[in-house]
């Protein structure tokens, strides 16, 4: 097994609606990414892509379709998905071909747009639910979500306004992110006041639907080390699924994520997340879901996450800062490529490049982690300057 | 790369034109099942999983939720790659490589019985503003390919129909199969145009079925198995999905697939250092173009080869001896598959009346199917 490196990263904004095709997105992701480590196509040995559903848009076998967008013309192509987890799992797609040896250099690119399904994106969810048991009572993702979240604050005793403070944190830090969405200075009234979706899940609990694309190149270390000062080490890989049967399972802790950081924790030779971990940035498609997340990801014990929150730990000038990015809710959420822009955001906190996200204390050491399917995907990465 | 990988498990429910009798995850369950008491593994002993899933063919969006629990893989590392199954076979060896654990499983599935509007999804394929207002079947693609590939290699109609003519031969001596059928080249000839020159029968027909594959680096494959079956060379490419942009005559992603496996085996003269191969052949016409274009023929052989016999069980070199897509059925994002099944089948000994003698290295090959320009290859040796 090989070291292998984030040497380059590239994002797009994120938009409702962009006028680009989704060829054009990753295009334009991959080029940033490629200029920001003066490499070319031509010094890349393969490309992986994370997509999620073809619903979102619009195209049969969209791997097929973006691959020439993605850089991969004439080159060892391949699309992987985990559901909303994607992004997560793209660098750990991209690892295995450098770690394993067969490549030297990786280009790893995540796009998703969402806009394509119209008018709304949630109609390309009408059809992941089993087809038997589920289909015909029409459930939407903000239903499910909502038992998950009842359920979660029931077993803790969390309250709404609590769990709202994570939307006002992440809005507010998105406001520094060059690609954002819906940063925005909110309270905690806002959140309560904004309009009931699937009760307790508010409009500003939910992050909005987004069209961007991110890119990541990823070296083996002989090529790492010539190609950049700041190497960013991929040091602990984990994922896992849960099974599809999501009603057999008790929601208010989440296995998959749990069992995915300990695979990370061990690879990376972590033996106390949180104190090992410098900044995190858990998966935040929901208010209640950054919680529910740092939980599995063994940063506080179960019932604690809370807590952290009102004593300001996971602020960005906390002692662990999470979703310093603005996360799905500040910056957007186009599925894979939110994942991915999270892996992005630790990236540049760790090579002290985040600009006025940037957080103080010089962290070394990071995570990432997204979340999907249905609530049984758990991807986790773990990164070291 | 230091560690070797075998294949010390597989299992497959066999390809039928329609399986109304079982769900999608009561084929991949009876494969994974079949698969693991094949290599004497359990679940709890594998390290990763790969799923092979594309959305649409599926009927699900984010069809990777319902891959972990036929296969044994709950709360453990899963994902899915909507790809050739040769991809995921790539994926499972590379998780190896990497250290996730010494054993990996690869599985595919094929229900395509279930597809009401086959071909309308195959145009949804193709790029929503230059391509998909053009409104081509996906045959009247493939017969634009086929008369170019014609054209340049001055191969003929006749040459075609002598692929489905064999290929559905072949077939009849596999239990696995479900469109064999004894037929002459006039029969081919002579079936309905479906967009000139393509004819029904140049055509693969579907077929569902599943393939689940364990692999493990060689110090637990030599444990575990009398007969590993090693992976001595895996590639796979993208050309551009574009339909103004490609090469119409040439396979330019099989090229480049075979010559990256060639070189990870340190193949030279794939013709003299490889003994069989299962070639993609979901038209006729491709078996020929993939053969070529992998430099197994030189460019304009691969017809008259075919012709005189060359590619038949008891010819020069054995192309397609399960009977390939004509005769299995067309499998889809599975197709390589059940190639790689084949391949393993001969070098265990263990085909049938269709084994071949003396054999120790085949070649699987496969590709994604209109309007893809995706394409696989990999080398087994027992």
């Amino acid at each position: 097994m090989r070291r292998v490196a984030i040497v380059g990263a590239g994002l797009t904004k994120f938009y409702r609606n962009v006028q680009e095709t989704p060829k054009e997105l990753a295009f334009e992701a991959t080029k940033m990414a490629l200029d920001s480590c003066e490499m070319k196509l031509s010094d890349i040995d393969c490309v992986v892509h994370g997509t999620a559903p073809d619903a979102f848009d619009g195209i049969h076998m969209k791997g097929e379709y973006l691959s020439d967008g993605s850089g991969a013309y004439r080159k060892p192509y391949m699309r992987h998905y985990v559901g909303g987890g994607t992004g997560v799992m793209s660098p750990i797609h991209g690892w295995f071909h450098v770690a394993s040896g067969m490549f030297d250099t990786c280009l790893v690119v995540a796009e998703e747009k969402m806009s394509s399904a119209y008018p709304h994106p949630a109609g390309a969810f009408l059809t992941i639910f089993d087809h038997t048991t589920e289909q015909p009572l029409f459930p939407t993702l903000i239903w499910i979500f909502a038992i998950e979240m009842n359920r979660f604050m029931t077993t803790h005793g969390y309250k709404k306004e609590d769990i709202a403070l994570v939307a006002v944190k992440n809005k507010k830090n998105a406001l520094d992110h060059p690609s954002a969405q819906l940063g925005a200075e909110i309270t905690v009234k806002d959140v309560l006041d904004s309009e009931i979706m699937a009760w307790p899940v508010n409009r500003l609990d939910i992050s909005p639907t987004s069209d961007a694309a991110a890119c990541i190149v990823l070296a083996a270390e002989h090529v790492a080390r010539r190609v950049t000062e700041k190497p960013i080490w991929i040091d602990g890989v984990g994922w896992a699924l849960d099974s599809a049967y999501w009603c057999n399972r008790d929601l208010y802790y989440p296995d998959y994520v749990e069992v995915a950081a300990r695979q990370a924790y061990k690879m990376a030779g972590i033996k106390e997340p949180s104190k090992e971990i410098h900044i995190a940035e858990p998966y935040d498609p929901f208010t209640y879901k950054e919680l529910h997340h740092i939980e599995g990801l063994q940063l506080c014990k179960r019932g604690g996450s809370v807590q952290m929150l009102l004593d300001g730990v996971t602020q960005r000038t906390g002692n662990l800062p999470c979703c310093p990015s603005g996360g799905a809710l500040g910056v957007g959420n186009p599925i894979a490529a939110t994942g991915l822009m999270k892996v992005i955001e630790i990236f540049s906190q760790l090579r002290g490049e985040a600009g006025k996200r940037q957080v103080p204390g010089r962290p070394t050491c990071g995570l990432a982690q997204a979340w999907g399917d249905l609530m049984q995907v758990g991807t986790v990465v773990v990164m070291r300057s | 790369m230091s560690k070797r990988v075998a294949i010390i498990g597989i299992g497959t429910t066999g390809f039928r034109a329609t399986t109304p009798d079982v769900s999608y995850r009561e084929l991949t369950y009876e494969a994974a099942m079949k698969a693991y008491l094949d290599a004497g593994v359990e679940p709890k002993d594998i390290g990763s999983f790969v799923s092979t899933a594309e959305d649409f063919f599926e009927g699900y969006s984010i069809a990777d939720e319902y891959s972990p629990d036929q296969v044994g893989a709950v709360l453990r590392p899963i994902y899915t790659v909507p790809g050739d199954f040769i991809q995921s076979l790539a994926s499972a060896y590379m998780m190896i490589l990497s250290g996730i654990g010494p054993i990996s499983v690869a599985q595919g599935l094929s229900k395509a019985s279930n597809m009401l509007t086959l071909s309308e999804m195959v145009t949804f394929a193709m790029d929503p503003i230059y391509n998909r207002p053009l409104k081509e079947s996906p045959h009247a693609v493939a017969a634009m390919e086929m008369a170019r590939f014609m054209y340049e290699t001055g191969t003929t109609r006749e040459q075609c129909a002598k692929v489905v003519v064999k290929n559905k031969k072949n077939a009849l001596n596999n239990p696995y199969a479900g469109h064999s059928v004894l037929i002459n080249t006039d029969y081919v000839l002579n079936s309905e145009v479906i967009s000139y020159p393509l004819t029904q029968m140049d055509i693969s027909p579907h077929s569902d079925g599943a393939v689940v594959v364990v692999l493990a680096e060689e110090e637990t494959a030599k444990a575990l198995c009398d007969k590993p079956i090693w992976i001595r060379g895996i590639g796979w490419c993208s050309d551009t999905p574009g339909l103004e942009t490609r090469n119409w005559g040439e396979a330019i992603y099989a090229q480049f697939a075979a010559e990256m496996a060639y070189k990870m085996a340190g193949i030279r003269y794939p013709r003299k250092e490889i003994d069989f191969a299962e070639i993609n052949d979901e038209f006729s016409y491709k078996e020929l173009q993939h053969l070529e274009a992998m430099r197994i023929c030189k460019k304009g052989e691969a017809g008259p080869l075919t012709e005189i016999g060359g590619t038949e069980i008891a010819g020069e070199f054995p192309v397609n001896t399960s009977g390939g897509c004509l005769g299995v059925g067309n499998l889809y994002e599975l197709n390589g598959g059940h190639k790689v099944l084949e391949v393993v089948r001969q070098l265990k000994g263990e085909a049938g009346k269709n084994q071949l003698k003396n054999v120790t290295t085949g070649l699987a090959q496969s590709w994604r199917g209109v309007p893809t320009t995706t394409g696989t290859v990999v080398i087994l040796s027992n």
